[in-house]
């Protein structure tokens, strides 16, 4: 991958929508009102930035997207399914078309990088050839064969990313949700796992992304929204940080 | 839904790991299942050899009905099919009365002597013994049958075969309520135990989630674990209770020998109790391991 990737135009045919969210409430037992009256739509093949402060309802707004939380009310359709209608029983099936990525990255440590990756294959219940196939290649993509044996603990922090990055992809989800990818990784680390999600992103997976990294957002234009008290304040398409400090 | 036998495989080989990852846990769960079966063990033994002790003083129960001297044969006969008809009968044997002093005299040894001048001028009656279907009928049939047309004495031991049927009973009904009781602590220190082990994993059941693992899917290493936990633990039992058992057995029949308690032979009465051991053993650490699991099973 050359660097030329970051400064990638989005020349892109965006298909249908993905996320659709329609004046979303979210209030938890505990009285704070994380999404008041949020809605939005996110369309296929779309790379988008969720920016705002801490405590803003980020992290709520991408969980309600793969039911972690539920909405207190509003309407959330992923890929045409109501989430609110949506059994129970049915919610693997939306968890296997969204890939998901997190800050603390995840990884179980007594299980090497492919045990690792494997695993979101098994549970699926793929064929252990198919396995061992598909998760070398996504390895490969992420950079990461080499190191395929290794445990968690013997990688960086940026490599225990990308393998999580790798996880989250390897069952070719049509969405890959971030929450603060990035926040625990160095500058140049950081600037390596976006190259990924471009190149996730450039293979036609939506791409939602929680974060505080102005830098990333002002230097690799795309779709920002920014939520504030859990209402977005701003919604643009090639938008800014935002942000003083 | 049909499962593949890759994913079995991977199930299995799952479980076995988590067994070997939490080692002391094992040991733990284990020993709680090991000391509830070596107790509900010995309990069935011992109840099951009182219950059979109950049982045969239950069988020995008979109505005797004396039949009037003054019914001809074919009244006899009406009688008979008249007792033989109640739903709670089984059997009816005709005992002529010569056959009856024979007993008698029999059953007072030396001093039977003197009653075989009655064998001139019997003055005994002719005796339907009645069996009934269910031991504890024998009051309800005595009654019917006392009302019969030349039933002129109807006998059972009364009293004293209510009072055996009474302590039978409660006998019965206290040991079930023992056992339940055990079987129940066990599956909570269980449950506990392997809660404990869960709790290490819920980062492993909460990233299967994610991933879009259905919750059948996460129970099953649990499930097969919860099997081998129980069965491991109903070794040591199975063990103990047949050894002791085999012994116990060969001492105690020496000396009960001639009794009317009889001890339940080893075969195949130990096999029916490993075998419910092992069972036992199984349910419990199943269960006991399903129940922890639920609750992280949450969305």
């Amino acid at each position: 991958m050359s660097t030329t990737l970051l400064f990638f135009s989005t020349k892109k045919t965006l298909g249908d929508n993905m996320i659709e969210m329609e004046e979303v409430y979210k209030k938890y037992p505990n009285g704070i009102v994380a999404a008041n009256g949020i809605s939005v739509s996110i369309k296929q093949g779309e790379f988008v930035y969720v920016v705002g402060p801490s405590g803003a309802g980020k992290s709520t707004f991408i969980k309600m997207m793969y039911r972690e939380e539920m909405p207190t009310k509003g309407t959330i359709m992923i890929n045409g399914v109501n989430l609110e209608k949506l059994k129970p029983n049915k919610v693997p099936m939306l968890r296997r078309q969204i890939g998901v990525v997190f800050q603390d990255f995840k990884l179980l440590p007594t299980l090497t990088i492919f045990e690792n990756v494997a695993f979101a294959m098994e549970v699926i219940e793929e064929h252990p050839d198919h396995i061992k196939k598909r998760v070398m290649e996504v390895l490969a993509l992420v950079g990461l064969k080499q190191k395929a044996r290794m445990l968690p603990s013997e990688l960086s922090g940026g490599e225990q990313q990308r393998v999580s990055i790798a996880r989250s992809i390897v069952n070719n989800p049509k969405v890959v949700i971030a929450d603060e990818p990035t926040g625990n990784l160095d500058p140049e680390t950081s600037w390596e796992i976006m190259k990924i999600f471009e190149e996730i992103n450039r293979n036609g997976t939506t791409l939602v992304m929680a974060t505080h990294n102005r830098e990333i957002v002002n230097a690799i234009k795309h779709r920002v929204i920014a939520i504030e008290s859990g209402m977005i304040t701003r919604d643009e398409q090639r938008g800014d940080y935002g942000y003083e400090s | 839904m049909a499962m593949k036998a890759n994913t079995l495989r991977r199930h299995v080989r799952e479980s076995f790991k988590s067994l070997g990852r939490n080692g002391w846990m094992m040991f733990a769960s284990v020993s709680a299942v090991t000391i509830t079966l070596l107790l509900v063990g010995v309990f069935f033994v011992i109840m099951m050899n009182l219950n059979n002790v109950a049982k045969s003083i239950e069988e020995d129960v008979e109505i005797r009905v004396h039949i009037d001297v003054a019914a001809s044969d074919e009244e006899q006969k009406a009688l008979q099919s008249q007792i033989e008809k109640l739903k709670e009968v089984e059997s009816v044997t005709f005992s002529p009365k010569e056959e009856e002093l024979d007993n008698l005299i029999t059953s007072l040894g030396e001093e039977g002597e003197a009653f075989t001048l009655f064998e001139q001028d019997n003055p005994l009656n002719d005796v339907f013994v009645v069996k009934t279907k269910n031991p504890t009928d024998t009051m309800k049939a005595a009654e019917q049958i006392e009302k019969m047309k030349f039933a002129s004495k109807v006998k059972y031991g009364q009293g004293s075969v209510e009072k055996i049927f009474e302590v039978t009973s409660v006998g019965r009904n206290i040991g079930l309520i023992l056992v339940v009781g055990l079987l129940f602590t066990a599956m909570f220190l269980i449950s506990n135990t392997i809660k404990i082990t869960i709790f290490a994993r819920r980062k492993e059941i909460e990233i299967m989630k994610l991933v879009g693992a259905t919750n059948g899917f996460i129970r099953w290493p649990f499930f097969l674990e919860g099997l081998w936990l129980g069965l491991l633990g109903s070794i040591i039992p199975i063990i103990v209770v047949g050894t002791t058992y085999y012994y116990a057995h060969g001492y105690l029949s020496e000396k009960l020998a001639g009794n009317f308690i009889q001890l339940l032979e080893f075969s195949p009465f130990i096999y029916q109790i490993s075998g419910l051991l092992i069972l036992l053993g199984a349910l419990i650490g199943i269960w006991g391991s399903l129940m922890s699991v639920r609750k992280f099973l949450k969305v």
